[in-house]
């Protein structure tokens, strides 16, 4: 009999209640990804963001997820506890209808990548800069059938596609290769 | 490439309608750092002493400190400076938060504000996009209200706005500027702000802030991270509960107020209620935080949770609230803690400083009460203490009736009410209202910290070194044990010898020397704060803090791409300290202007208390006029300035007074 294909899954539980609203997760994120490490840092490359309304009390991390062409054609609103959500607040996608989750210059996507780095951290940088607890990192195994990622590749290229049509990634990548 | 600050500077002239982004020069960070290092070395090239706080010419810069924005754990602070309508003395006034390092993530250090608009504006600033737009609208709402429908109007809920309510648009000398969580509530800023006809000022920013030594600079960021929490689990022994741990004071935390309620003094800060605080206070101001508080709230990249989220009639948010403010009101009109949150919501909307404002209503109503004021000035004054501070809350942010000169402030209001008023200005230094404190015994201390702050507010200046010693000797040298922070070995001695009776106590211990090198270490912890916008919720104003005279300047070097050692660092201090100075002494400010309210302590020592002034202005480098030197000055790299205090005879060629403010002087006695 096959054994059970598993795999790691990482993940951060966020715990809105605890959140103080303090952007440290923001801050730690952008300069864990700078180039050099920890060169430079701004919120607005960050792959988390804090949602925030203050005199709502609202304050919610949001992780950056998978890259839309589209946005979505109805907008959610949830109540919970006398608190009006709205901004698409709880959704984690690169979306063309807010300015999260994409490079300030180039527009492409940004992803949270869970801190992949070599060698691997012991927590992401987010959980360890957040010392309310708001965010806590938890490991479990899932089983999964094989299926393949795209590759960040294919979705970079896609943003770009769908900013500037396929035809101008096509010759820009043409031109480009010519001069190697 | 710059590092830490982004190089630049957003020139406002309000008149003209016109905006500049100006390079600045990198040497001035070098001499000064950012914040108010380079806040006083504008306003010393910039504003002569003969400009009028409301005119046209004064300037108002919102300043961020050197490191704010980047990863420094607290490092958030906006160093808001002018000259004071009611000190008229420059002021500086901080805020925390999160406008400062948008401002910086925007791509500016200082928004530098001059002219006067023709009509009221607010300012956005969105990268490298900077507009001055019509606020009209937003006349006479409040800040929140008015943060909130910018944010609207932009469509970006982002955004972050520092803003003025009627208070300052009505310039009350007391009035603030408020950015949600935070305020630079101290020294009437809001009031120039609103001369300026300047509603608000909205940033968004996306840049990068730069890091000169990235690798150097997370390490210490992650030391003061571990160090923030380890010291969360061991706060220290036998002090009040807001003095154990780390941040500004935990007013939003804490429960037991028996401390406040029964040492600080209630009312126009004068009646002591030994006694107050018994079980059924306790109980029902209790409930009333757990009901009214529904989070505790943090600045910019900091863990600290210093402010709270504050639901007046709401089961959701109000207003946000931090520090002492919590009871500045529920004291001032001897109410209780529920009467104090709900009015302190209404005048956080009016921007008003928490600390002056409560202490101007209770001066009225003492007024009122000695029938130096009466129904013919307050019409139909309320009877209840309550009642009577909405009433002239009301007044004052109108400028309506008594409210005009009471928007002055106690001691100007005392000035222009006369029959004996000013007297009932008791608890100022340099005009300006102070924490409603009195005392016994003359602590020296405390004596030369409030005589020379030039922020004028205690907690600006005190912080690192117990404000008294433990009973014991064991206790004492329990807690010296473990003090890498203080500048060398002899500060342990003196603590630890240091008892609360006897030969070696208040007020002739620490003797003169040692205690104007304490002060001289509290004050340079806050000035280095000030500069890199770290809040002194981690530097200067706790015991035993993460960020301290050994580790900050491989901090500031790491970040800032300076090269820094603690000499360095100290000379640094010294020249911006000095330079405050200098610039209130081209405002006229003097040894006769250095000193705490007439009342602060019961027990005075004219003595002892001339010995202290004489040793600390010779330990600064200073005349006994309370003026540098001009070999000071010249030391500090300060010789523009010793040669204008040569031009203006406030200095002769040998240092001392000169002859014509000798004659000044002799005229005013
Ligand atoms: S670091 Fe934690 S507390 Fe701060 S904003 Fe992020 S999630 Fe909230
Ligand atoms: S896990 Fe890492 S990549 Fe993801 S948001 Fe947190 S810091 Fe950023
Ligand atoms: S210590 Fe408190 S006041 Fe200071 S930055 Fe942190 S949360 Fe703000």
């Amino acid at each position: 009999m096959n054994a059970v294909k598993t795999k790691k899954i990482k993940t951060i539980k966020i715990d809105v209640d605890k959140c103080n609203g303090c952007r440290a997760c923001e801050v730690i994120c952008s300069a864990m990804h700078a180039e050099p490490r920890y060169s430079s840092n701004n919120p607005a490359r960050s792959r988390v963001r804090v949602i925030r309304d203050p005199l709502a009390d609202i304050y919610i991390p949001v992780y950056a997820g998978e890259y839309t062409a589209a946005e979505c054609t109805g907008r959610d609103r949830y109540v919970i506890d006398g608190k009006v959500y709205d901004e698409c607040a709880f959704c984690r996608a690169s979306c063309p209808s807010r300015g999260f989750f994409k490079e300030p210059d180039s527009g492409l996507p940004l992803k949270c990548d869970m801190c992949e780095s070599d060698p691997t951290l012991k927590e992401p940088m987010c959980v360890q800069w957040c010392l309310t607890d708001a965010l806590t990192y938890e490991e479990r195994e899932e089983p999964v059938d094989d299926a393949i990622e795209p590759e960040d590749v294919d979705v970079g290229l896609e943003a770009l596609a769908n900013k500037y049509g396929w035809q101008q990634v096509v010759d820009s990548m043409s031109r480009l290769a010519k001069k190697d | 490439m710059r590092y830490a600050e982004t190089g630049f500077n957003l020139e406002v002239d309000l008149t003209k309608g016109n905006i500049e982004r100006v390079a600045t020069d990198p040497r001035l960070t070098a001499l000064h750092l950012g914040g108010l290092g380079t806040n006083a070395r504008l306003f010393w090239d910039r504003v002569p002493p003969e400009v009028e706080p409301f005119s046209p010419d004064n300037l108002l810069v919102f300043g961020a400190g050197l490191l704010a924005g980047t990863p420094a754990p607290g490092s958030n602070r906006t160093i808001v400076s002018s000259i004071s309508p009611q000190t008229r003395l420059f002021a500086y006034s901080m805020m925390g938060g999160f406008w400062g390092p948008e401002l910086k993530y925007a791509g500016y250090d200082k928004v530098v504000v001059r002219g006067r608009s023709p009509k009221l504006v607010y300012l956005w600033i969105h990268d490298d996009q900077v507009e001055i737009r019509d606020a009209e609208h937003y006349r006479g709402l409040g800040t929140l209200e008015t943060a909130e429908l910018i944010r609207q109007e932009l469509g970006d809920r982002h955004v972050q706005v520092a803003s003025i309510g009627l208070a300052g648009e009505s310039r009350v000398f007391f009035a603030s500027i408020e950015q949600g969580k935070s305020s630079a509530s101290r020294q009437g800023m809001g009031a120039v702000m609103g001369s300026k006809n300047l509603k608000a000022i909205a940033v968004r920013g996306s840049k990068d802030i730069n890091i000169a030594k990235p690798t150097e600079y997370i390490e210490l960021c992650n030391q003061a991270l571990a160090y923030i929490k380890a010291r969360d689990g061991h706060p220290i022994p036998g002090v009040m509960p807001i003095l154990a741990g780390l941040g500004s004071p935990q007013e939003m935390k804490v429960h037991d107020e028996k401390w406040h309620t029964e040492n600080f003094v209630w009312g126009n800060a004068r009646t002591r209620r030994k006694g107050f605080w018994t079980d059924e206070v306790h109980k029902e101001w209790t409930n009333t935080l757990e009901t009214m508080r529904t989070r505790l709230l943090s600045c910019h990249n900091c863990p600290m949770k210093c402010g709270a989220s504050i639901a007046v009639d709401t089961r959701i948010c109000s207003y946000m609230m931090k520090c002492f403010s919590k009871l500045t009101y529920t004291m001032g009109a001897m109410s209780n803690l529920d009467f104090g949150l709900r009015i302190a919501q209404k005048a956080t909307e009016h921007g008003l400083d928490a600390f002056s404002a409560p202490q101007t209503m209770a001066f009225a109503i003492e007024l009122y009460e000695a029938k130096i004021l009466t129904d013919e000035d307050m019409p139909d004054f309320p009877a209840t203490g309550d009642e009577r501070f909405y009433y002239l809350l009301d007044k004052i942010v109108h400028r309506e009736g008594i409210g005009d000169i009471l928007a002055d402030g106690t001691y100007w209001a005392g000035q222009r009410i006369g029959k004996g008023a000013e007297a009932y200005a008791h608890n100022c230094i340099k005009k300006h209202e102070q924490l409603p404190l009195k005392l016994g015994m003359l602590n020296p201390i405390y004596f030369l910290m409030y005589s020379t702050g030039e922020k004028i507010n205690i907690t600006q200046i005190e912080g690192n070194f117990p404000q008294e010693p433990f009973a014991t000797r064991e206790e004492r040298e329990a807690f010296v044990a473990d003090w890498p922070h203080i500048p060398d070995e002899r500060f342990k001695q003196w603590y630890v010898e240091w008892e609360q009776r006897g030969e070696h106590s208040i007020p002739n211990y620490p003797p003169v020397d040692a205690t104007c090198e304490i002060v001289h270490w509290q004050e340079k912890m806050h000035y280095v704060d000030d500069c890199t916008g770290i809040c002194a919720g981690l530097g200067s104003f706790p015991l035993k803090p993460p960020f301290h005279m050994h580790n900050l300047p491989r901090l500031i070097s790491a970040g800032a791409g300076l090269d820094l050692d603690e000499a360095g660092l100290d000379q640094i201090t010294k020249r911006n300290r000095t330079l405050v100075r200098a610039l209130n002494n081209r405002l006229g400010l003097r040894r006769k202007d250095d000193k705490p309210p007439e009342d602060h302590w019961r027990k005075r020592f004219p003595e002892l208390e001339k010995k202290l002034l004489d040793g600390y202005y010779k330990f600064k480098g200073w005349n006994e006029d309370g003026v540098p030197t001009a070999e000071t000055l010249r030391e500090l790299g300060l010789g523009f300035v010793a040669e204008e205090f040569a031009a203006r005879g406030i200095l002769t060629a040998d240092g001392s007074p000169s002859a014509k403010e000798a004659a000044i002087e002799g005229a005013a006695q």
